[in-house]
């Protein structure tokens, strides 16, 4: 696109949770380096639809705006990502904005991924220190444990991966694999494994682990490329191996 | 005994001081405007210092304290600084042990690296996302506290303003639901303000989009001071962009990047040849005032435009991939260009406020009651911060403010519990009686607008030169926007009315940002006046402090603590 070139916005809109979706659309004037934030933001200034209607501004989330904090993700031309790091330039035309569905609808666009820091809870995601007080350096760690466990800490809880699991839906509990990568990772420290069979003991209930549909969407729609596929996969190994243990010393 | 510490604040130094407060089996109301694993803290890519000595380099915590007080231009009260860099090495220790993936050493040691203004491998890093592990890793032991029912989260809350009791004390908040727009009073025996820098009152730069001030400037317009607002740092190396400037670490310049512009056919590394003892690794302030002159006085920003290159192509290709991976991929995903095989464009960008809440050396503002950490105080950084430093300084103050927060409140004769609810209602009454009033305001001037002539007045004569007839022009512009402000109209009830009151507390500090700069007739640290090119430390060697009025604000001074170290003038051009 060139600039000043219109494009058109289409928004699914929707008041509250209870109320009635609906869509508009509005007509923007495009600039290099353009992303949907902007978008969203001349949308804000001036909220004034294609027909010339005027409107109330979109409602949305966002933070960081460099795709680490999260916040943004929405389901743009049916795809799961931030709006931050998409560039107008990388969609056809119109743009279709809409807001995640796997999640509780706040308002617009924004919706209560809690859900996903509620589970954190309880897979005790955490690495069980005694006290904040001086006691010494954390344990040693290889650099090639390092360069293992490091992408994997890069999440940024935006939830795509839920979004586009066929598994995470609203008759299920699957956790879903921001939350079981979540796990992997602690097991993967040296002290965070030491509540392992705890944390494995939730990875193998209702809506853990074993619940992965092996459908793979998750990496392919993660914006840090973290490899979920083979993140689950090891935590699945673990979590089994530790049940028949468990099963074996009854 | 229950529920009596309230932190606002999700970032880093609301995350320790909840680690604290609830470690001391106090509980925590933990007020954030985004989950707390959203928090701004997880932009910082760098690192963290301390001083470890691992590489054999003699280094020390004095050498530290040195560097930290000498980068800051002497502005800083020294011995809170000292016991700083004192706890920074237990504080890597502390987040070493609660999980942070840190970059290893061959022996599974933690790596350090160079930054800018020292000359020592001081500072630790997970990647260039050091920021994001340290949130992480203090959000899960908070989670952790959550789960012992030490800990309650209010998320997507926004905090709006103290509650005041008549002895000028402070004895809770009233917040706002960003969800559902409830306004609702929270009593506590202390409250901790968390609330990060101010970076959008410039409308862009390096931080989030909530770093707006906003709570700062309400707590400011409830009688606390404000400690050298005209500190304001303005990172090196930002890419520039429309809606914000993206930081591109000093890290890649630890690791050997350099800055360079082409001056007649070939690389001019200017940044090398004026500075030959530090080079690329001048602090931040000398370095965007270098830039500066660069691209406006000798005209020699890349292709004409106001940019200089940021070049990381020659390093070795394992070490980016281990060592700079997020910045490479935040340039490569707003730009389609890889840094590894062109030099990347930088410019200056707003990045850190160095002011902030005044506060005591057990972090209590002059409010009763009201304590202040991390970005939100004025504390640790003098006139300009140095690199690496303000992760320690988030963590150290959560260190400090939580158990004195919960001194304070166990000493109490009246807790606020048992304080009347009229107190309580007032107040929420007050804040109620302003959305409403908002929500009627239908004129003609666009919020969004009004916001970015205020970032674009800021940016132009408040940052990186600043000239008094500019700053008296500025204020001018300031309290014009403050007149439109009445004529605003409104779209919304929900996401427009909460802008609008931070649009207002922005502007309230601003001015006392420009007034300050204006007052200050010298050239020290991140404020520099060509027509006082020099640091005067017999007039100037004094901590600002503003306090509110309706007409603008008021300043006093008050002298620097420089017990420790004699104040020398700063030179990166020797040894």
């Amino acid at each position: 696109m060139k600039q000043g070139e219109k494009f058109i916005a289409r928004i699914r809109r929707q008041e509250g949770p209870a109320s009635k979706p609906y869509r508009e659309e509005f007509e923007l004037a495009f600039r290099p380096g353009m992303n949907v934030i902007i978008a969203l933001m001349d949308i804000q200034e001036n909220p004034v639809t294609r027909d010339g209607e005027k409107t109330t501004p979109v409602a949305w989330e966002c933070s960081c705006l460099e795709e680490v904090c999260g916040a943004c993700a929405m389901i743009i031309n049916g795809v799961p990502r931030q709006a931050c790091s998409t560039l107008i330039d990388s969609l056809e035309t119109p743009v279709v904005i809409e807001p995640l569905t796997k999640f509780p609808l706040v308002k617009d666009l924004v919706v209560d991924r809690r859900s996903i820091f509620e589970n954190f809870r309880k897979i005790r995601a955490w690495v069980p220190i005694d006290l904040t007080y001086g006691a010494g350096p954390g344990p040693r760690v290889s650099q090639e444990a390092q360069r293992k466990a490091y992408p994997l800490s890069r999440c940024i809880t935006c939830g795509n991966c839920l979004e586009a699991c066929p598994q995470v839906n609203s008759g299920s509990p699957f956790m879903g694999a921001a939350v079981l990568n979540q796990a992997t990772l602690m097991d993967s420290h040296p002290t965070g494994r030491m509540n392992r069979s705890e944390r494995l003991a939730a990875v193998r209930a209702k809506g853990g682990a074993g619940d992965c549909g092996n459908a793979q969407n998750c990496a392919r729609v993660c914006p840090k490329k973290i490899p979920l596929v083979d993140s689950i996969a090891r935590l699945n190994r673990e979590a089994i191996i530790d049940g028949l243990l468990k099963w074996l010393e009854k | 005994m229950k529920a009596n510490i309230i932190i606002i604040g999700g970032g880093l130094a609301g995350l320790m001081s909840a680690i604290k407060v609830a470690e001391s089996g106090r509980h925590v109301k933990l007020f954030a405007i985004h989950p707390t694993r959203r928090s701004h803290s997880v932009c910082a890519q760098g690192g963290i210092n301390a001083a470890k000595n691992l590489k054999g380099e003699d280094d020390s915590v004095w050498k530290h304290f040195d560097d930290t007080v000498y980068s800051g231009d002497f502005l800083a009260n020294q011995p809170p600084v000292l016991k700083m860099c004192e706890a920074a090495p237990g504080i890597i220790d502390l987040t070493d042990r609660m999980g942070v993936m840190y970059n290893r050493t061959p022996e599974g040691l933690l790596d350090f690296r160079r930054f800018g203004g020292t000359k020592y491998h001081r500072t630790a890093f997970a990647g260039t996302t050091t920021g994001q592990q340290l949130v992480y890793a203090l959000d899960e032991q908070v989670r952790r506290f959550e789960a012992a029912g030490l800990v309650e989260k209010f998320e997507n809350w926004e905090f709006l303003s103290p509650v005041i009791d008549g002895s000028g004390t402070c004895r809770g908040i009233v917040a706002i639901n960003l969800y559902t727009m409830e306004l609702k009073a929270f009593p506590a025996d202390a409250v901790i303000a968390a609330t990060g820098g101010i970076g959008a009152i410039f409308g862009k730069s390096t931080n989030s989009i909530v770093n707006t001030g906003s709570a700062v400037s309400a707590f400011y317009q409830a009688g606390a001071a404000y400690a050298n607002p005209e500190m304001v740092q303005v990172h090196p190396t930002a890419m520039p962009g429309e809606d914000k400037t993206r930081l591109i670490s000093e890290s890649a310049r630890g690791e050997g990047g350099r800055v360079w512009v082409p001056r007649d056919g070939k690389p001019w590394y200017f940044l090398e040849e004026w500075y030959p003892a530090y080079g690329n690794l001048v602090p931040r302030d000398v370095a965007s005032r270098a830039i500066f002159k660069v691209v406006y006085e000798l005209g020699l920003g890349v292709e004409g435009k106001p940019v200089v290159y940021l070049d990381i192509s020659r390093l070795p290709k394992e070490d980016l991939d281990t060592r700079l991976f997020g910045i490479m991929e935040i340039y490569q995903t707003y730009t389609g260009q890889d840094p590894r095989k062109v030099p990347m464009q930088v410019f200056p960008g707003v990045h850190y406020n160095m002011g902030g809440f005044w506060v005591d050396y057990n972090m209590a503002t002059n409010i009763p009651g009201l304590f202040a950490v991390g970005e939100a105080e004025y504390q640790h950084h003098g006139a300009n911060r140095l690199g690496a430093n303000s992760l320690v300084s988030c963590i150290f103050d959560g260190m400090v403010a939580g158990p004195a927060a919960v001194h304070y409140a166990s000493g109490l004769n009246t807790r606020s519990e048992d304080m009347a609810s009229s107190l309580f209602d007032a107040e929420t009454k007050r804040q109620s009686e302003i959305n409403s009033g908002l929500q009627k305001r239908s004129g003609s001037e666009n919020l969004r607008a009004l916001y970015r002539e205020m970032g674009d007045v800021m940016r132009e004569n408040v940052t990186v030169v600043r000239y008094n007839e500019k700053l008296k022009a500025a204020d001018a512009k300031l309290r014009e926007l403050t007149e439109r402000y009445e004529n605003i109209g409104l779209p919304d009830g929900g996401q427009s009315l909460v802008f609008a009151r931070e649009l207002w507390n922005m502007l309230v500090l601003a001015r006392a940002i420009t007034l300050a700069a204006l007052e200050r007739d010298e050239s020290r640290g991140a404020h520099y006046k060509p027509e006082f090119p020099k640091r005067d430390d017999e007039n100037w060697l004094k901590t600002t402090k503003a306090f509110y009025t309706p007409d603008g604000p008021r300043f006093e001074y008050e002298p620097v603590d420089i017990s420790l170290i004699k104040p020398r003038e700063r030179h990166y051009e020797i040894e």
